[in-house]
């Protein structure tokens, strides 16, 4: 069968009262600019419902994969409209439907009707007990099954009628611009897409920061880190990505400071960066890949250290409480996986001491960065100065 | 300034090239199998180019077949022998240190039943002949060997082990995988005992995309391209007339005057080596090809090397540029015997006509400024 309309289901949303309006609008948005290169199509807001109406030729599977990528959206129905408002021409098309969409006649059923236009002359139950009847003249083989039933054919009774059985998951969150704005520490590897994704999911724009360290990282690390920004751009929007040199502070670090506490230092420093461009660019959040205990600096001893660094926002790290695996399933769901493998040395595995801490005081790094004081705020403020930014998308 | 030290990766197409080929796509664009004068004209380009080759490596017309480049070459000449001869027996000879397009189809042969011996190699690069001698058997079939090796450009004895193959049983297919010697070296297939050789046309100034397959007149082979019968059936496909045509010129300026520019290259590559090994603790693991120089900077991981030189607009290559996609330690730096942290620490600079000792000055006088600061920040 060939849909022309599909009905947009989303859950979240109807719970924000009158801010309701804002979210479905922000969602529509998304919707128009998913939709534009694939054709013609109408997005609108009718009765608390959003409807998309293709208005042209289209791909069924490209649409879908679009709207799927649309946070906010819960279901995605295909559904089948029948202009003339009257029981016959009801009864017909849902048995027409039921032909097409179900050739083999070997299930449980039940007919969920609504009549929201109270000009029709049957109620909603009325409309149950009529099509249900005549589907199973139509097709003796059926049966009908009120608590389980292997389909649940709904029918909408309005200015038209809608009918509809099939809901293809959408990707559910809200809809990214609802939250305000997050920046992104994207590394290139597995979890700070996964990261950044999953704060998206939640109605933040994001923006991302990588720390770039020639000629200890390579053209096509940095090129890897905009790559994987464009892949998550698919779900959260456009992304500003800054690129930061790096090179001078960590060799700076490297110079002055313990060997074993490089990686903690480092990444201090880093959220310090990271917080000032976040401030600057009307950020309230730090987002970030790590999970407890994957590497040294990620124990919760070296999280808390790291952590005092950005003493002016909080830092979101949606990946915090997942195993290895579980971020990878995301990672290869959402499409990053097979960039994030790629292997580019990053330029936190540049120096990695062979032995680094993996209980750090936070006295003990704060007296260790004494002897940075003096060197390596020029450092700091020429990187800072010097950001190059790329738009992904 | 800019210094383009990865000849041996690819080479700027010569000018007179590019004019050819713009030429012939703007113009001369015909199929060559069409009947009409398009075709006739599109034709004769490619005449022309197996002539110009064939004038080089003094073989006839009728034995050189183009392809898209060395590695369908090599593809080409390995399975097409291995297939042609596999009545006779299934055991093959290659090397150690081969280019990826000859060992991932000995894989791919090994997987279709056949076996495969690998002959090793000594310090310097140069095959093991006393264990080629041992290694051959009543049931081989194919030796396929380099001649230049790419990383280290060792320069193999090509005649010695057509020698001794052909001495064993004329019947065994020899085949060398010449891509790094065309144009570098004066060689004739025919003298060298040689039944198929590969070539490609980017190493030498020609277009990427463009390739030759020398094979003997008799030496039979399958194809493993089927379609339209073009080249004798041996090569199917609408032939890239473009291509064909740059790589024949290409072939043919290369070796004009090719004493004098030979000689330039060696000398030029000698200076670098003399220079670059006046520092302290850095290695030179060069071969006799006049256009490889192999220098390993101990302390100093090659990539980041590599990527510091590119900051200076100096370009090279760690191990081999075919297989950097995938960093791994270099097969044949392991062969020829260097330690873990040599060969880790080991960079290609590889000359073409076109560079200078300015250029080799530039970049002594960078590696001068980066080598104690690179050495400074290490792991450890």
């Amino acid at each position: 069968m060939e849909y022309k309309i599909f009905l947009i289901k989303y859950a979240e949303i109807g719970t924000k009262g009158k801010n309701r309006y804002v979210f479905e609008e922000v969602m529509c948005k998304r919707m128009r600019s998913r939709l534009k290169p694939l054709g013609k199509f109408e997005v609108r807001r009718e009765y608390g419902r959003i409807f998309v109406e293709a208005l042209s030729e289209y791909d069924f599977d490209e649409v879908i994969e679009a709207l799927g990528t649309v946070f906010g959206i819960v279901g995605i129905c295909p559904v089948c409209v029948v202009e003339d408002v009257t029981y016959d021409a009801i009864s017909k098309a849902v048995c027409e439907y039921i032909e097409s969409e179900y050739p083999k006649h070997d299930f449980t059923f039940k007919v969920n009707a609504r009549r929201n236009n109270k000009q029709f002359p049957k109620t909603s139950m009325e409309l149950n007990c009529d099509l249900g009847a005549d589907l199973l003249n139509r097709f003796p083989t059926l049966t009908v099954d009120v608590h389980k039933p292997d389909v649940l054919l709904q029918v909408e009774v309005r200015n038209v009628v809608y009918i509809y059985s099939h809901t293809i998951k959408g990707p559910g969150g809200l809809p990214v611009g609802t939250n305000g704005k997050g920046m992104a520490l994207l590394s290139g590897g597995i979890d700070s897409p996964v990261a950044a994704y999953m704060i998206a999911k939640r109605g933040v724009l994001v923006e991302a920061v990588y720390f770039h360290a020639p000629p200890y990282t390579s053209e096509r690390a940095k090129q890897k880190v905009v790559d994987l920004a464009k892949l998550v751009s698919k779900y959260a929007g456009a992304i500003k990505l800054h690129i930061v040199n790096f090179t001078d502070v960590q060799l700076a670090i490297y110079d002055n400071c313990p060997h074993d506490e490089l990686t903690i230092i480092m990444k201090r420093i880093m959220y310090k960066m990271a917080q000032e461009l976040a401030l600057a660019n009307d950020c309230q959040c730090i987002i970030t890949g790590e999970s407890i205990g994957q590497v040294s600096s990620q124990t919760t001893q070296s999280l808390y250290v790291i952590d005092q660094a950005a003493d002016k926002l909080p830092v979101f790290r949606p990946c915090i409480g997942m195993d290895k695996q579980e971020i990878i399933d995301i990672s290869e769901q959402i499409g990053t996986y097979e960039t994030s493998i790629l292997p580019y040395e990053d330029c936190c595995t540049t120096f990695v001491a062979k032995h680094p801490v993996t209980r750090p005081a936070l006295d003990t790094i704060e007296k260790s960065e004494q002897a940075l004081v003096g060197k390596i705020e020029d450092l700091y403020r020429k990187a800072m100065e010097n950001i190059e930014t790329i738009n992904c998308w | 300034m800019e210094a383009y030290f990865d000849n041996a990766a690819t080479t700027v197409v010569f000018p007179e090239v590019r004019e050819l080929m713009v030429k012939i796509m703007e113009e001369d664009y015909g199929n060559p199998s069409s009947l009409h004068m398009k075709g006739v004209k599109a034709e004769q380009y490619i005449k022309d180019a197996r002539s110009q080759i064939a004038n080089e490596i003094k073989c006839m017309e009728k034995e050189l077949i183009f392809t898209s480049g060395g590695t369908e070459s090599n593809n080409l000449a390995i399975i097409g022998a291995a297939y042609a001869k596999k009545r006779a027996g299934k055991h093959i000879i290659t090397s150690e240190i081969e280019h990826a397009s000859v060992s991932a189809t000995m894989d791919f042969l090994e997987k279709e039943g056949f076996e495969i011996t690998y002959i090793g190699v000594n310090e310097n690069g140069q095959f093991h002949l006393e264990e080629l001698k041992q290694s051959l058997r009543k049931d081989t079939i194919l030796v396929s060997t380099m001649y230049v090796n790419n990383e280290i450009g060792t320069i193999e004895p090509i005649l010695e082990i057509g020698k001794i193959v052909k001495d064993f049983n004329p019947a065994i297919i020899f085949h060398v995988d010449a891509v790094q010697a065309f144009g570098k070296l004066r060689f004739s297939p025919k003298k060298l005992g040689v039944d198929l050789m590969s070539f490609s046309g980017h190493k030498i100034h020609g277009p990427k995309g463009s390739g030759a397959l020398y094979i003997k007149d008799k030496t039979l082979l399958c194809p493993i391209i089927h379609g339209g019968g073009q080249q004798k059936g041996m090569r199917s496909g609408t032939e890239n007339v473009a291509a064909i045509a740059g790589m024949g010129l290409a072939a043919k300026l290369m070796y004009e005057h090719h004493e004098d520019k030979i000689s330039g290259m060696k000398a030029l590559k000698q200076y670098f080596i003399d220079k670059v090994t006046e520092f302290p603790e850095v290695y030179n693991n060069s071969g006799d090809a006049p256009h490889i120089a192999s220098i390993s900077f101990m302390g100093v991981r090659s990539e980041v090397m590599l990527h510091a030189l590119e900051e200076q607009e100096i370009y090279v290559s760690a191990g081999s540029a075919c297989s950097s996609n995938h960093p791994q330690v270099s097969s044949v730096l392991k062969s020829i015997g260097l330690s873990k942290e040599r060969l880790e620490s080991t960079l290609r600079f590889s000359f073409c006509e076109y560079n200078t000792t300015e250029q080799v000055d530039y970049v002594i006088s960078v590696i001068d400024k980066l080598l104690p600061m690179l050495r400074k920040y290490v792991r450890k």
